[in-house]
């Protein structure tokens, strides 16, 4: 949406609407911020970290939005192949860049195969994208638990005693990723002021924005668009739609399970069974914070959206306990902020649509209008 | 001009399930030829340009009869696509462009020239980057041949409808070996001035070799444009001939004309009429397909008032925005109180009643019985077939008098099912509508709208629905506004007929006019250039 009206002046009422989640953050922030007492420089390694950490993840967001699949919720069969290939890597007891290379390699073929039959499955859901990957997310999920809790140490061979529980088969509860924790982030080390910079991680992300400006450019990138705004005319112009939205939704999943992957390395520790539950959520009400909507996403919505998102985040327990003496508000308050997000951009967005709608039919409107 | 025919058909014919549509269409197009195609909604038009385009509802209903020869050779398409392989372009009424896109992106949508790129050899031809400087390029030059000025950059989003039908005829006559190129109304969305530019394009391309196919409804653009005109009816080609020598009437009357005998008069004409009931002044309708602009109309105390049109004029608006289902504005005054628009209930409360178009959609309640569906609007909006229980605290629906008013309406109106219990989508198509008008009777209203009434119901029943309404107006004196696209229904009911033609009123003829003035009304040939409207 143009931040400017069809005669090309700054229209306020416009942009003001445009941005009301992002703006809604910052005034959240600003009053919460001195109340939490934290300090700048706090913050500001806060916001580095975690910037670091889940950016990676919500990239993965914008080609299937560019394909006009909306925000894909089954990002999460991303973040389960991610996952898995760390399971395995940790077994083998491969350290260092090497290990997170190769837990990449292994994800990929399975987030391929998985994004596959996800795209596949969306292709016959057109128009309800968001709701039906959000509950293959839950079907892959049974599936995953299905491979964890018997197909490891029973089908695929797991030596390490500290993996599997205590019956012989099944990775435990928490998975230690001692052996890659931090191995991106501090590739180069880096302190500013004191202030330790995870340059390795942000190279990665740095090349992963211009593969997204430079994907945008190609005719994959074009058709994704043309297929994004409307299905018909793509299709009459000859462009293969159902392959195109597939090899979207191949490409969000496979760069999620790196997200993952890069999201757990600065982590250190992984939750076997609930690591990917939250990454989906979480990533797309950090989008949709950034100002991003259903249909729209580019990649300052990304970081704005990371560092409101996060910021919140860190901010909000110590905000609930100074002023009320209960940190579980903040806790409580970071859950209700990313369920209500997603909901309250939804409605934006739908009320938006109608609006542009009426808009556009202006000129069949008579007198008055 | 060469001598060879860049198209011809050759008995051309096509009947889906018996149903004959087309028969023995015959005609031949040479190269940089304008020929016009006019016909009435219906006549075969889009039938015919569906079977030179291969499009696969007519292989899957049995193919077609004749030949269609191209450049000589004869030649059946598998598909649109197909044919815009071999240098046949369409332009269609509906856009189909990107709204995000450029027009120079959309001109060269799925054509995009593309750089180099060594990752070709590992993920294929759609990793190249797109040449966005010769996409440009090639959008301007396109547009430059039309002799247009729209900017290849502009969004499609932003742009008014007239330039988006120019980057339509743009993203055709790029391709390189365009031959010849279908227009469907292309003029109908234009304001006059871009009308005359699309007209002149259209002559600068025919000289530069292009063949053009122009279907359009305005006569007088065809007669400008064309060197050619056929007129298609009921399948048959009726007339052609050279445009520059063809005169409108002519053209109008073979359109419209039936082969059916003359009207049969309703026996009273000059009957009188009282003082204005409903006045409409500048009204507008919002309806998607059928927009109503400006219409200023009155309508009289107990009169049928026809209102026809062509397809998508907006004839089905007029009532549609009075009722409140679509976003409306302007003045409507029923016995001297206005009415409120977009509110249903206004219309409802003071008096008028609507039998949609939208029989199954808007009309009846499919599930529920007969009698319910006939009672429905009057126990809703006057609180008749009622009973009051325990002081008034809870309302019952009267049953008994609910089969009662079934059985009186199943009797007059002749409506053939088991019993009013019955459920109104076991009915027939013609029982379903005599349903529907018993449902607007029921509440007595003092004006009718009766939209399509006889659409989709058989011949026989039709004269019973026609007669049904006919004898309502005597008998209780309703005023009834009845809309069709059937002008002989119209011709044989009505009192007075008003031709709705692009949102506006054309005119208002008594039923016994000429068919060569209706015909002038439908296409909006009194409006001349300088679009003043015939009184």
């Amino acid at each position: 949406m143009k931040k400017t009206g069809l005669d090309g002046t700054f229209r306020l009422d416009r942009f003001l609407l445009t941005n009301l989640v992002p703006l809604l953050f910052i005034g959240l922030s600003a009053v919460a911020i001195p109340i939490s007492q934290f300090s700048g420089a706090y913050l500001v390694q806060e916001m580095m970290i975690r910037l670091a950490r889940n950016s990676f993840l919500v990239l993965s967001l914008l080609i299937p939005i560019i394909a006009g699949m909306g925000l894909n919720f089954g990002m999460v069969l991303g973040a389960m192949a991610g996952q898995i290939g760390l399971i395995l890597i940790t077994d083998w007891m491969i350290l260092g860049l090497p290990g997170l290379t190769l837990a990449a390699l292994i994800a990929t073929p399975i987030a391929m195969v998985l994004g596959w039959m996800c795209g596949a499955i969306l292709n016959r859901a057109k128009g309800r994208e968001m709701v039906t990957s959000y509950i293959l997310g839950f079907f892959i999920n049974g599936l995953y638990q299905l491979v964890v809790l018997y197909g490891f140490g029973k089908v695929v061979p797991i030596k390490s005693a500290d993996l599997v529980l205590s019956r012989g088969f099944g990775v435990r509860n928490a998975v230690n990723l001692l052996g890659i924790r931090n191995c991106l982030d501090n590739l180069i080390p880096l302190s500013i002021q004191g202030i330790r910079v995870p340059l390795g991680t942000f190279l990665v992300i740095g090349l992963f924005c211009l593969f997204i400006v430079w994907f945008r450019r190609t005719k994959l990138g074009q058709d994704m668009r043309a297929v994004g705004q409307d299905m018909d005319v793509a299709r009459s112009a000859g462009i293969p739609v159902e392959r195109t939205r597939i090899v979207s939704i191949v490409i969000s999943t496979v760069l999620a399970a790196y997200g993952q992957i890069i999201f757990l390395q600065n982590i250190g520790t992984m939750n076997t069974y609930n690591s990917h539950e939250q990454a989906g959520m979480f990533a797309i009400a950090a989008l949709l914070v950034g100002g991003a909507s259903v249909a729209r996403a580019t990649l300052p919505n990304v970081f704005v959206g990371v560092i409101l998102f996060h910021l919140m985040f860190v901010v909000s327990p110590m905000a609930g306990k100074y002023l009320i003496g209960e940190a579980q508000l903040g806790e409580y308050f970071r859950v209700f902020v990313s369920y209500g997000i997603i909901a309250v951009s939804l409605v934006l967005y739908e009320w938006r649509r109608a609006r542009d709608r009426a808009y556009a039919r202006r000129s069949l409107r008579g007198g008055e209008v | 001009m060469t001598t060879e025919p860049l198209l011809s058909m050759e008995g051309v014919g096509k009947a889906f399930y018996g149903n004959r549509v087309l028969r023995d269409v015959n005609f031949s197009l040479a190269p940089g030829e304008i020929l016009g195609l006019v016909g009435e909604n219906g006549a075969g038009k889009s039938t015919l340009m569906n079977i030179l385009f291969g499009m696969p509802v007519i292989a899957e209903t049995g193919g077609y009869e004749g030949t269609i020869r191209f450049q000589g050779r004869p030649v059946s398409f598998s598909g649109p696509l197909d044919a815009l392989d071999a240098g046949i372009g369409m332009v269609h009424q509906e856009f189909s462009l990107i709204p995000g896109f450029s027009a120079a992106e959309n001109i060269v949508l799925n054509r995009e020239s593309l750089k180099s790129s060594l990752l070709v050899e590992v993920f294929g031809e759609r990793i190249r980057p797109v040449d966005r400087g010769e996409i440009f390029r090639r959008g301007k030059g396109a547009i430059e041949k039309l002799g247009v000025s729209i900017g290849p950059d502009m969004l499609v989003s932003e742009m008014p409808v007239g330039h988006k039908q120019f980057t339509e005829i743009a993203r055709e006559i790029e391709k390189a070996d365009t031959k010849l190129l279908v227009l469907d109304e292309p003029t109908a969305v234009l304001t006059e001035s871009e009308a005359a530019i699309l007209l002149e394009s259209m002559r600068r391309l025919a000289s530069e070799g292009i063949s053009i196919i122009f279907i359009s409804h305005r006569l007088q653009e065809i007669i400008d444009v064309c060197d050619r005109y056929i007129v298609l009816r009921d399948g048959e080609v009726v007339k052609e001939g050279e445009a520059k020598t063809a005169d409108l009437r002519d053209i109008a009357r073979a359109m419209v004309g039936r082969s059916v005998a003359a009207v049969e008069s309703s026996g009273d004409e000059g009957r009188a009429f009282g003082e204005p009931i409903l006045s409409l002044d500048r009204l507008w309708v919002d309806m998607p397909g059928e927009t109503v602009r400006e219409i200023t109309l009155d309508v009289r105390r107990g009169e049928i008032l026809g209102i026809g049109g062509l397809a998508g004029q907006g004839k089905l608006g007029i009532a549609n925005g009075i009722m409140g289902l679509f976003p409306a504005g302007g003045t409507v005054t029923f016995e001297g109180c206005p009415i409120t628009l977009n509110d249903p209930r206004s219309a409802l409360s003071s008096g008028i009643a609507f039998v949609s178009e939208d029989r199954r959609g808007v009309g009846l309640l499919l599930e529920e019985p007969i009698k319910l569906n006939i009672a429905f609007t009057a126990l809703q909006m006057q609180n008749r077939f009622l009973k009051k229980r325990f002081g008034g605290l809870l309302t019952w629906r009267d049953e008994d008098a609910l089969d009662e008013l079934a059985r009186e309406y199943i009797e007059s109106l002749a409506i053939r099912c088991v019993s009013g219990d019955q459920k109104a989508q076991e009915l027939s198509g013609g029982n379903q509508q005599k349903v529907c008008l018993a449902k607007a009777f029921a509440v007595r209203p003092k004006l009718l709208f009766v939209s399509e009434p006889t659409r989709g119901i058989d011949v026989g029943a039709k004269k019973l629905v026609l007669d049904t309404i006919r004898r309502h107006n005597r008998e209780y004196g309703t005023t009834i506004l009845m809309t069709s696209s059937e002008l002989e229904e119209l011709r044989s009911v009505c009192d007075r007929i008003a031709i709705v033609q692009e949102g506006r009123l054309a005119g208002i003829l008594p039923p016994q006019a000429d068919r060569a003035e209706f015909g002038l009304l439908l296409l909006g040939a009194t409006r001349g250039t300088t679009g003043e409207v015939a009184s």
